[in-house]
């Protein structure tokens, strides 16, 4: 499924790299991309995660500058550029940790702009830290077992109320299972009852990595999930990346490493100055000039 | 602190083993010193009534106080503020009405002791509220200026003459300004015995202690009861606290604690968990105001001073943060070694070298030390001034404990948080019998 819908993204994508994602399309296609603002079901269903002109300033930096792109369902989506292009900034006014000062988020056909983290993130869209943040004074299980949804326990008077609590302690336990499935996937099952705070650097990105996919999520962005982690582990982890993405996950990352990019994602989309300068498959994105300069400072 | 650890460790009964040996080893040295002082059973027993009490409302506060700062990290230094708000407005629910008879210048509404409770509980609940709402918005330190001031004001306001007496539906209330209002509603002991209809049953009691205590009793005996329900009150604090925090609400309490941000991002509605937790807190806070002074017979806004606060903090500092069993400690001790101790102190030096009158003032308590090296004065006089002192002691403890062991006494020790034991053997043991079907598909 994910073969085909990559290569539809492809044939779609490849006229559009050239928009400059300034949001005046010079294609052919114009009317796919005006629609995505308003997003119909359609469009929403192959493509969850729409940008549309997001703007965000501070002070006299303008950080994220009339940013445009949509991210394709099933796919492991890359979100290059250079330092300060505002990857960060672009996740942050995402997943509601800033308002942007324009444009629209819209996440599976809501437009979910300027609203709360927590909200955004029980609508299925879940992020994970550039630096790793754990739980320090929390042990790996108490750390995964704050991350599903709905918890009964987490109604005060339900945990407290004697013969109430049955339910809540009934809930535990299929959790601390669910917890130990995941544990185990990563493979960070040894560590369990470890506190976080004591976990090596790259343990740390797989709790984290591990925490955000028990919030039961339709996509999540990473953000630079590969820093500082060992060639070994980083393997791993892409494999972990890859077989969530084959169940049907959809994901956004953030990296600097262009050959992993290169190497495992589907489509690239490439953040320069607050703008969207092109976007494509990897072999497009290393095929252009715009991309080189930018990267070289060929702009200076 | 490995020793220590090692002793704990050794205590059967776990922390309530460890909390009933800490407690008998407070008593044990007061029983001790005053056998030495050669006090009477009269005065033994009046002793262990007061510590008591002061172990009780000080592990009580603690407690609470260690919901809020323990588990969410919420920095609340306007404690005696809801305690005020608590007692206050239990006063005000539960006075008999204005000119039924008596000495008290405004009335109340009339209603039994537990309504009151309950409304002052949740008065301070909602003073909480009203006070985190805005401050929670911002950075942690400015929920800490926004609690001491709030403390302020409700002192102030308590002393207003505004607020002295007024109408409400019809009755002449108020809350008796800068002199005091008188808190003439039935003995809160007796109204709890005669809930259960063993009033008749308690006066027997005590005219059985008769036997050790020749004339009135009573006022002792009240004394050791009230003690001892204040006891079971630290009982029911630590286990409904215990029940909070070991659950997926104290789950994500800890999370707030930890990094706020990240509780967001896992789609936790953190300010929704701080208020919960806060005016959890607060109502507790008002109680513990209500059961400290509600057989005080008098209450004046001058008794809700800060520093009530900041003796609450050290309870905790020194129990350790974080914990309920070492927040418990915590109060134990520094009611028992810090609040009573110096005064306690004293009368036994008083006893021990009688006859010693002490220089009135600075200056004639050195003038011999400089003059022939006489340091008697300057000592008696210090041991005069052990009230003024104490402050100082308490300064001197809290410096030595942030130095050597800022986590308190069992703040090192984590407690679990979740409803059921987090423990890798027995968890594993269920993921591999019946979480095959669920593991397999994710199975490398």
């Amino acid at each position: 499924m994910s073969d085909t819908d990559a290569t539809n993204a492809e044939a779609e994508s490849e006229p559009s790299g050239a928009a400059g994602g300034t949001g005046a399309p010079t294609t052919e296609e114009p009317s796919t991309r005006l629609d995505l603002g308003s997003g119909g079901p359609d469009v929403s269903e192959q493509y969850p995660l729409q940008v549309d002109g997001l703007r965000k300033t501070f002070g006299g930096i303008t950080a994220v500058d009339d940013a445009s792109f949509q991210v394709e369902r099933g796919t492991l989506t890359g979100l290059i550029g250079p330092n300060g292009a505002g990857k960060s900034t672009t996740f942050n006014l995402i997943t509601g940790m800033l308002t942007p000062d324009a444009g629209t988020v819209t996440f599976d056909g809501e437009d979910i702009t300027g609203q709360r983290p927590h909200a955004i993130a029980n609508k299925g869209l879940v992020r994970t830290f550039q630096i790793a943040r754990e739980l320090r004074d929390m042990t790996v299980l108490e750390n995964l077992m704050l991350a599903p949804k709905a918890q009964r326990g987490e109604a005060l008077w339900r945990s407290v109320t004697p013969g109430f609590r049955d339910d809540v302690v009934e809930q535990e336990e299929e959790l601390l299972e669910r917890v130990w499935n995941v544990l185990e996937f990563f493979d960070i099952d040894h560590i369990a009852e470890e506190y976080a705070g004591n976990l090596s650097g790259g343990q740390r990105k797989l709790l984290e990595m591990a925490r955000a996919l028990l919030t039961d999520p339709d996509m999540l962005l990473l953000d630079e999930p590969f820093a500082g982690v060992n060639p070994s582990l980083e393997k791993r982890l892409l494999e972990h990346v890859h077989e969530l993405r084959e169940q049907g996950y959809t994901f956004l990352l953030v990296e600097h490493d262009m050959d992993l990019i290169m190497e495992n994602c589907e489509r690239v989309i490439v953040l320069h100055q607050g703008q969207v300068l092109t976007e494509g498959s990897p072999a497009e994105i290393q095929a252009n000039e715009e991309v080189i300069e930018a990267y070289l400072g060929g702009n200076v | 602190m490995s020793v220590r650890d090692d002793v704990a460790d050794r205590i059967p009964g776990g922390d309530a083993g460890l909390i009933v040996v800490v407690l008998l080893a407070l008593y044990a040295v007061y029983i001790l010193v005053g056998v030495g002082l050669g006090y009477s059973v009269r005065g033994q027993l009046n002793t262990i009534a007061v510590l008591t009490f002061y172990i009780g409302v000080f592990a009580m506060l603690a407690l609470a106080l260690n919901l809020h700062w323990g588990y969410t990290g919420l920095f609340n230094i306007g404690i005696v503020g809801f305690m005020a708000v608590g007692i206050y407005v239990m006063a005000l629910v539960s006075k008999p009405l204005y000119g039924s008879g008596g000495a008290a210048q405004v009335g109340g509404l009339g209603l039994p002791l537990v309504v009151g409770i309950v409304a002052g509980m949740v008065a301070a609940a909602l003073l909480g509220a009203l006070v985190a709402l805005p401050a929670l918005r911002l950075r942690a330190d400015y929920l800490a200026i926004v609690t001491i001031a709030m403390s302020e004001i409700v002192r102030f306001s308590f002393l207003s003459g505004e607020l002295q007496q007024f109408q409400l539906f019809g009755e002449r209330v108020g809350f008796g300004g800068g002199s005091g209002l008188i808190l003439d509603f039935t003995n809160p002991l007796e109204a709890f015995f005669a809930f259960f209809g063993l009033w008749d049953a308690y006066l027997g009691f005590v005219d059985a202690f008769t036997v050790i205590i020749p004339n009135n009793p009573k006022p002792v005996v009240d004394g050791l009861v009230y003690g001892a329900v204040l006891l079971g009150f630290v009982a029911a604090f630590f286990w409904l606290l215990k029940r909070t925090g070991e659950s997926p609400f104290g789950r994500v309490l800890k999370a707030i604690r930890e990094d706020e941000d990240v509780a967001n991002s896992l789609g936790k509605n953190t300010n929704r968990f701080k208020i919960k937790a806060f005016m959890l807190g607060c109502a507790l806070m008002g109680l513990v105001g209500i059961l400290w002074l509600m057989t005080s017979g008098a209450v004046t806004p001058n008794f809700f001073r800060p520093r009530i606060t900041f003796f609450v903090w050290i309870a905790l500092i020194i129990g350790g943060a974080g914990s309920n069993t070492g927040s418990v400690l915590g109060g134990a001790v520094f009611a028992a070694l810090l609040y009573q101790g110096p005064r306690y102190l004293k009368n036994l030096i008083d006893t021990v070298i009688p006859n010693a009158d002490a220089p009135s003032s600075f200056g004639p308590a050195v003038a011999p030390l400089v003059s022939n090296f006489d340091p008697a004065p300057l000592f008696f006089y210090t041991i005069d001034s052990v009230r003024q002192l104490q402050l100082v002691i308490m300064g001197l403890v809290l410096i030595w404990l942030m130095h050597n062991r800022p986590e308190g006494m069992l703040g090192h020790r984590k407690e679990t948080a979740a409803g059921i034991p987090l423990t890798a053997s027995r968890a594993r043991g269920t993921a591999s019998t019946d979480g095959g079907d669920a593991g397999g598909e994710v199975d490398e």
